[in-house]
């Protein structure tokens, strides 16, 4: 035996190294025919690492006080040696995860991947999905500049659209009577450190439950029916070495998309970081135009597409809710898109161009015309999981194949 | 995967693209060319002679501009440093660009408190200040005398009126589509010189422009460079993970 | 799957290029992150050269200045203190300072560029604390200052005595004299 297996052998007769090695890399089968679409989940993961270590850098520079937050973003952009480097990872970090992770939801959607027996996934995911967005709420307040602070402020009025509680739930949300100091310093506590906690915990249970059903593919089909005389599946390849070598060029490239932004358009035309929060937090002057950053606009359209102001706010966080029921909407048997009908496919176009056209929408201000679409897009939206509901029970799929194709 | 592309392109739509705002005069385009040292020094120049007393930079530091654009230490002191510390003494050169004006005073002589200029390119952009700057021009009602077609009503008096001169506007009435009439400026005329001609202003107004541009993101040279060097060391990388994918995925039948 | 025909030295060379390839970029990538931690341009103006002006210093007296966040000493020794420089050579550890920093012009006698005003960082070479000025000579004290956290003690030129726990002398930083009055504090070379 050679000295480093005698070290591993140490090591696992204490710790599950070598096991964990296997069930989750080098003996976790995934189906051979992973498409373009199976790049979004590794590359979340690595989204969060890069905003992880990008943050914890920042927090040793920021300072999270009203008087100071503005100022000590400049001075990490300018005094600071490759502060503004590592600002930028940050915030176009902030706008990759959200590019990235509604890529991986939208695969879902086409591939089936919430239907049964996934449906744990899917939720876990949907949480996910949850905590990053209070997490980029949160983060987006630190700033301090003028969207920073008219942005939370607008969000958290929402809040007071419940009745009876409202009010004193924002005054309690604020702890102050607008967003204050206390606001600042209450987001940066649960931004650093709270959120995180629970979006890491949510992305092991994520990925676990993943690995205990075991991953779905283009086409839909259950690798684990077929398997060899060694019960491995006849469709699956290990994890690794196959699926990493080939996760790091997705990697490559995604890096590439992501430095061209970092380094040649980080304000990505006043999406990513809009121009207004070039300009400190002042209470008395609200924007001329407050948008939410790009990847809340598809909620806030509709909560502007909504005359009145509770439902509106119900209906924003009924887009989210509907997200979470979607494994139940859908009692369709076949998974991939490749094979369920025409009417499915119709659907999923309507519910695509609906949160594009939401996306845009919630983007400008609104005017008349703007809201009427904006009307027809939420009815769009919603249709895709109620018009699902119908459809997927007696469903004219076409027949799926035993086996993966390639 | 061709469907797939083109539902990837349509995900990304929404980020193309950004609306402009409304209309303004004068609505003159500029481009500035960040290799130009020389233009930034006679902006800077006219920046801490003009704009550096009621409005600060206070995020920049004198030392940092300095290395920027090529001026020593010695030359910033003798021609950019004229402000004063608290003890009244001539700022450090290692010193952020601060003025002593406080807010109060700010909001007491112009309505509001002169903004800091550190970053007004990147929040204003470069297009609204070089039509600012350009756009003063006489109006009685206004405390200063005068007000400003891209800034409506603006607090600022027209600080470079010595070079510029004065200028009135000359205005027309529109009916917009909702048949509703406005005054809008359609040129201006001169009424009285400054030290400048039009040309020279406009060529001033640019340097200053191209100045802030630098202020608000001093390192946005560094920022590319440095972006070409990784783009180019991740392309090497690409074809070497590719190579290795496919090689390994040989197995894969 | 198969195992044929796999070309094991392309595959070794290629995973091996990878990794050293992608290992540098994550080296590189550590690099803006480390640097992150250096003194920012906020601590290094606020640790830009000092000016003293020792023109009120009376005989024997010791200001204190700040500079790079340090307390700097200008002391003017007197005659008597002057004198005790070679008194107490016998009870120093390092009294040519051959083992101590401080710039190449004050590497002498009395360890400063003029004979009666010593330049000193005010910081302990034990543990970092900052002495105490003892100006006063008696039968078993030549002068100079003393740690109160651990005991140690050094001569009117800042050289450390023996069987104490500071191993070298006191540092001199680099200045200069801008003119008889001011001595800036921070720069190098002798006016």
């Amino acid at each position: 035996m050679s000295k480093q297996n005698n070290l591993l052998g140490w090591i696992d007769a204490r710790f599950p190294l070598t096991k964990m090695w296997e069930e989750h890399l080098s003996k976790y089968y995934a189906p051979k025919n992973f498409n373009f679409w199976y790049f979004f989940g590794s590359l979340a993961l690595l989204v969060l690492v890069i905003q992880i270590v990008t943050g914890i850098f920042l927090t040793m520079q920021y300072k999270p006080d009203a008087a100071l937050a503005f100022s000590s973003v400049e001075y990490i952009m300018r005094d600071v040696d490759w502060g503004w480097l590592i600002r930028y990872l940050h915030s176009t970090g902030a706008s990759a995860f959200f590019v990235v992770v509604y890529l991986h939801m939208f695969r879902g959607l086409m591939y089936g991947s919430y239907q049964k027996p996934r449906e744990l996934i899917w939720l876990f995911g949907m949480f996910i999905f949850l905590a990053l967005m209070a997490e980029a709420f949160m983060g987006y307040l630190l700033p301090w500049g003028q969207m920073s602070y008219w942005g939370a402020q607008v969000i958290i009025s929402l809040f007071g659209a419940i009745p009876v509680i409202g009010d004193d739930l924002t005054l309690w949300i604020r702890g102050d009577f607008v967003i204050a100091d206390a606001t600042l310093n209450r987001f940066f506590a649960l931004h650093v450190i709270a959120v995180p906690l629970i979006l890491i915990m949510l992305v092991v249970m994520h990925i676990l439950a993943l690995h205990e059903v075991g991953s779905n593919n283009p086409d839909g089909v259950e690798i684990k029916k077929n398997k060899d005389e060694n019960g491995i599946p006849l469709d699956g390849i290990p994890f690794h070495p196959y699926y990493s070598v080939k996760d790091i060029v997705g990697v490559v490239v995604f890096l590439m998309i992501f430095s061209a932004v970092v380094f040649f358009m980080p304000e990505m035309n006043g999406y990513f970081l809009e121009y207004a929060n070039f300009e400190p937090a002042n209470p008395f002057k609200t924007p001329e135009h407050i948008a939410p950053v790009w990847y809340f606009t598809p909620f806030y359209a509709i909560l502007r597409a909504v005359p009145d102001k509770l439902m509106g706010v119900i209906g924003m966080f009924a887009a989210i809710i509907v997200l979470f029921l979607l494994p139940w909407f859908d009692r369709g048997k076949v998974h991939s898109i490749r094979y369920r009908s025409t009417a499915f496919k119709g659907l999923l176009v309507m519910f695509v161009i609906s949160f594009i056209g939401l996306g845009y929408l919630g983007a400008l201000p609104a005017t008349e015309g703007r809201t009427w679409f904006a009307r027809l897009f939420t009815l769009g939206y919603f249709g895709y999981f109620i018009g699902l509901w119908f459809i997927s029970k007696n469903e004219k799929t076409k027949p799926v194949p035993e086996r993966v194709t390639s | 995967m061709k469907k797939s592309m083109i539902l990837f392109a349509g995900l990304l739509l929404p980020v193309m693209g950004w609306a402009a705002g409304g209309a303004i005069y004068p609505d003159d385009d500029i481009s500035i060319d960040w290799s130009d040292k020389a233009a930034m020094q006679r902006g800077a120049q006219l920046f801490t002679n003009y704009c550096l007393s009621c409005h600060s930079a206070q995020y920049s530091r004198y030392n940092r501009v300095g290395k920027d654009l090529g001026i020593s230490d010695d030359l910033m002191k003798e021609n950019l440093i004229f402000t004063t510390n608290e003890l009244g003494e001539q700022s450090k050169v290692g010193s952020l660009m601060t003025v002593t004006m406080n807010q109060e005073y700010g909001e007491k002589s112009f309505g509001t408190a002169p903004p800091d200029l550190s970053l007004v390119a990147r929040s204003r952009g470069t297009h609204w200040l070089y039509n600012y700057l350009r756009g003063f021009y006489l109006d009685d009602a206004r405390p200063f005398g005068v007000n400003n077609g891209v800034f409506p009503n603006v607090g600022m008096p027209h600080v470079l009126a010595e070079l510029e001169g004065l200028k009135k506007a000359v205005k027309e009435e529109v009916e917009d589509s909702h048949g509703n009439k406005h005054e809008v400026i359609t040129g201006f005329e001169q009424v009285s010189e400054g030290s400048m001609t039009p040309e020279q202003y406009d060529q001033a107004v640019k340097d200053l422009v191209a100045f802030l541009d630098y202020l608000a993101e001093p390192y946005k040279q560094t920022r590319k460079n440095v972006g070409t060097g990784v783009l180019i060391f991740l392309l090497v990388l690409l074809i070497l993970a590719y190579l290795l994918k496919k090689e390994y995925w040989k197995d894969v039948h | 799957m198969s195992s044929e025909g796999i070309d094991k030295s392309r595959r070794r060379f290629l995973t091996a290029a990878t990794s050293v390839v992608g290992g540098a970029g994550v080296v590189a990538v550590a690099v803006p992150f480390l640097s992150s931690w250096n003194p920012s341009a906020r601590a290094q103006s606020a640790g830009a050269p000092v000016e003293a002006n020792i023109s009120k210093l009376e005989p024997g007296a010791q200001i204190i200045v700040k500079w790079q966040g340090k307390p700097v000493w200008v002391v003017r020794r007197d005659e008597k203190a002057l004198a005790t420089l070679d008194e107490i050579t016998p009870q120093l550890r390092d009294p040519d300072s051959n083992e101590s920093i401080q710039p190449e012009y004050c590497k002498n006698h009395t360890r400063s560029i003029k004979p009666e005003y010593l330049v000193v960082v005010g910081i302990c070479t034990h543990l970092g604390c900052s002495p105490s000025f003892r100006p006063e000579i008696t039968a078993d004290w030549l002068g100079g200052f003393f740690c109160p956290c651990h005991g140690s003690k050094f001569d009117f030129a800042a050289r450390v005595h023996k069987g104490v726990p500071a191993p070298t002398n006191l540092v001199i930083p680099p200045h200069k004299y801008v003119s008889d009055d001011v001595v800036l504090i921070g720069e190098d070379g002798v006016a």
